[in-house]
């Protein structure tokens, strides 16, 4: 079971201003039912500029429940600027911390509050702007990197306990990691050292390898008389036959591995497995 | 923790049941011997080890030189799998279902790095009530099928698969047949005396009241058998590692207990079952039952609650000692819901919130209705909460809908 702090499962099992206000200044809805979870904010502001009263619906985990909860009361009394200026980690802190796997949910509770000042002040949610990257869960990157910056976050997993991108289908990762060395070059100009490890397409890996294949490997086997020719690549298994002296000889198999697979590792991907394919 | 504790969750784990702790006491103090020695003293134990394997075996119409005992369930699914893949090297097709349990589904998914060879994988798709179709089963095994791996009953719903029938199929292919059997030995009859063409059968100890780190595989004589661990001769040779005596004789016990107590797990507990299950959905609007209706564990109910979220239904439940557990996405530490409601196409509105009770022969009909009375206003409550509960459902709100093919 999930280590919530007492300040937790109190604002989850007696939760705070739960509601909708009906004359409402502003409105906020984040989430959905398909992400697992959804938070509906409204808010009133008072004549002297305060939020006067504040008021949630949550579909979600305890911890949805508390950071809504929590966040409902920590507004009340506040101007917009000041309400503005809360963030994600200001609700985990009031709660006494959530765990890690958790932290979406105060990011959610953060954003239903943008979106509903955005409501009272008529204009498109700031976050929703950006460009859509996890699409299972509707996140953009100006969330994405938000996040990574404040809470100065350096995985995807990170980013996915924090922000819930990443955490469905998963074919977003990349972006994620790319988002992530941006958003840390951007802060950190002189450390050049986080480069994103090189990725070869299919056609640069196939190139590569006829190329050792060609250069180096071919030729050393036909010195014995054996020859090889390279019938397929799939992933990383590269599927090779063997021709000549090979096909008889007791150490051909020793030749594929430690020979063969060996160069190529050295020279395209140290991940590549070589395999025999017999007729 | 306080007094009461309402536990319903025996497909998670079972409490030892108080005859089965009795037994085993010995094996901790006096009777420490390894039956390996030569000596009386350890061999004395041997004896008692030679029972339970019997006991064992009886429970499942086995015999006792097709008994190994493993670690866990776990252990005996790869065992299994490995074995069967040693025995035909060159085939490289595994059949098991999409709703395999993380000890067969997480092995076969990581298959290719664990053994350096691409295997092709086909994972049996389920219908809406959990059920497999056979004709589909049937058309998927190719002459490079190694072996077929499917669970006799499911974990979080209780459906439980042709598994007889399938492993006949197999066999008159010249495939191996495992089935996952952690669930349904001592809950429903098992008899693999009659003709059966399973190979090998998976048996957890802490699933049917005895300790955790004890399981079994069945292995059927005849099935060729490569072994998992390698050391020394126990278990003749197919499992090494000195024997966890006083876990082997547990099972024994807890095995016959089983056997004696199958007519009341199929009579009195599931009319538990059924009457906690018939008073949810028709006290809670907006519920629903997950898996087939019949073709189910007696133990097994997994009921949804549109609307709502299972991690905050469970710490309500919580608070009253109540002993549950969720196929929603947040206790899983994942983001998204069980992959068995999923693959069954269990609509988001309800995988969020569905909720399991297992039951066991220690469960009363005092419990039932504590249940049903707690868990009506713990819904009520958090649709209060919930932005999506208006009285009726309005459908889904909020500004990111889920686009992918989740």
């Amino acid at each position: 079971m999930w280590n919530y702090t007492d300040k937790v499962k109190d604002h989850f099992l007696n939760p705070r201003n739960v509601g909708d206000i009906e004359d409402a200044s502003g409105k906020g809805e984040v989430g959905s039912l398909a992400c697992g979870d959804a938070l509906t904010l409204t808010f009133k502001l008072g004549a002297d500029g305060r939020i006067e009263d504040a008021k949630f619906k949550t579909f979600g985990c305890a911890s949805a429940i508390a950071s809504s909860s929590a966040l409902t009361e920590m507004v009340k009394g506040l101007t917009l600027e000041e309400a503005e200026k809360i963030t994600n980690e200001d609700i985990a802190e009031y709660l006494g911390g959530l765990p890690k796997e958790k932290m979406h949910c105060s990011v959610m509770g953060r954003e239903a509050l943008e979106a509903a000042i955005a409501n009272y002040k008529g204009v498109p949610i700031p976050m929703a702007q950006g460009e859509l990257v996890c699409e299972c869960f509707g996140v953009t990157d100006l969330e994405i990197r938000r996040a990574i910056q404040e809470s100065n976050l350096k995985t995807v997993e990170e980013v996915t306990n924090f922000t819930k991108a990443g955490g469905g289908c998963e074919n977003c990762h990349d972006r994620i990691q790319e988002l992530i060395l941006e958003v840390r070059k951007e802060g950190r100009e002189e450390d050049k050292a986080e480069e994103a490890p090189k990725r070869l397409t299919n056609i640069q890996k196939i190139k590569l390898i006829e190329d050792v294949l060609e250069r180096e490997i071919r030729p050393a086997l036909r010195k014995d008389g054996g020859d090889i020719e390279l019938i397929d690549v799939d992933g990383d298994f590269i599927m090779v036959s063997l021709r000549g002296a090979c096909v008889s000889c007791v150490a051909s198999q020793t030749t594929l591995k430690e020979y063969v697979e060996k160069k190529l590792r050295e020279q395209v991907l140290d991940t590549l497995i070589v395999e025999e394919v017999k007729k | 923790m306080s007094a009461k504790v309402v536990y319903m969750d025996n497909n998670a784990t079972t409490r030892v049941a108080p005859e089965v702790q009795k037994a085993m006491v010995p094996y901790f103090s006096e009777l420490y011997g390894n039956p390996s020695s030569m000596h009386t003293f350890g061999g004395q134990v041997g004896g008692a080890l030679a029972e339970a394997r019997e006991q064992i075996a009886n429970l499942i119409g086995a015999s006792d030189d097709e008994i190994i005992f493993t670690s866990c369930g776990t252990e005996s699914d790869s065992t299994a799998i490995f074995s069967a893949l040693q025995t035909f090297p060159d085939k490289r097709h595994i059949v098991t279902t999409r709703v395999e349990h993380p000890a067969v589904k997480n092995l076969c998914e990581n298959i290719d790095n664990l053994t350096g060879h691409k295997h092709k994988v086909t994972q049996l798709p389920v219908d809406r009530e959990g059920m497999l179709d056979l004709q589909r089963y049937e058309e998927s095994l190719t002459d490079d099928t190694a072996i077929v791996s499917v669970m006799w009953a499911n974990n979080e719903t209780g459906v439980i698969f042709p598994v007889a029938a399938m492993a006949e199929i197999a066999k008159s292919r010249g495939i191996l047949f495992h089935t996952d059997a952690v669930q349904a030995v001592g809950k429903i009859p098992i008899d693999l005396s009659r003709n059966s063409s399973i190979d090998f059968l998976s048996i957890s100890g802490h699933k049917l009241h005895a300790s955790k780190g004890i399981g079994v595989l069945y292995v059927r004589r005849g099935t060729p058998f490569a072994p998992f661990l390698i050391g020394g001769h126990q278990e003749k040779g197919r499992r090494g590692g000195t024997e966890n005596v006083a876990a082997i004789i547990g099972l024994g016990k807890a095995c016959a207990l089983a056997g004696a107590r199958l007519e009341d797990e199929n009579t009195r507990v599931r009319a538990l079952r059924d009457r906690l299950e018939k008073g949810l959905l028709e006290t809670i609007p907006h519920s629903m039952l997950n898996g087939h209706r019949t073709e189910r564990l007696p133990n097994t109910t997994s009921v949804s609650f549109e609307f709502v979220e299972g991690e905050a239904i469970l710490l309500h439940l919580d608070r009253f000692g109540i002993c549950a557990s969720s196929g929603s996405a947040c206790t899983s530490g994942s983001l998204e819901p069980s992959h068995v409601l999923r693959a069954m196409g269990v609509p988001f509105t309800a995988a969020h919130g569905s909720i399991r009770f297992s039951l066991s022969v220690y469960n009363t009909e005092d419990e039932v209705d504590f249940i049903l009375e707690k868990l009506p206003p713990v819904i009520a409550n958090l649709r209060d909460l919930s932005p999506f509960w208006k009285g009726n459902h309005p459908g889904a709100v909020g500004s990111s809908q889920c686009k992918c093919s989740c």
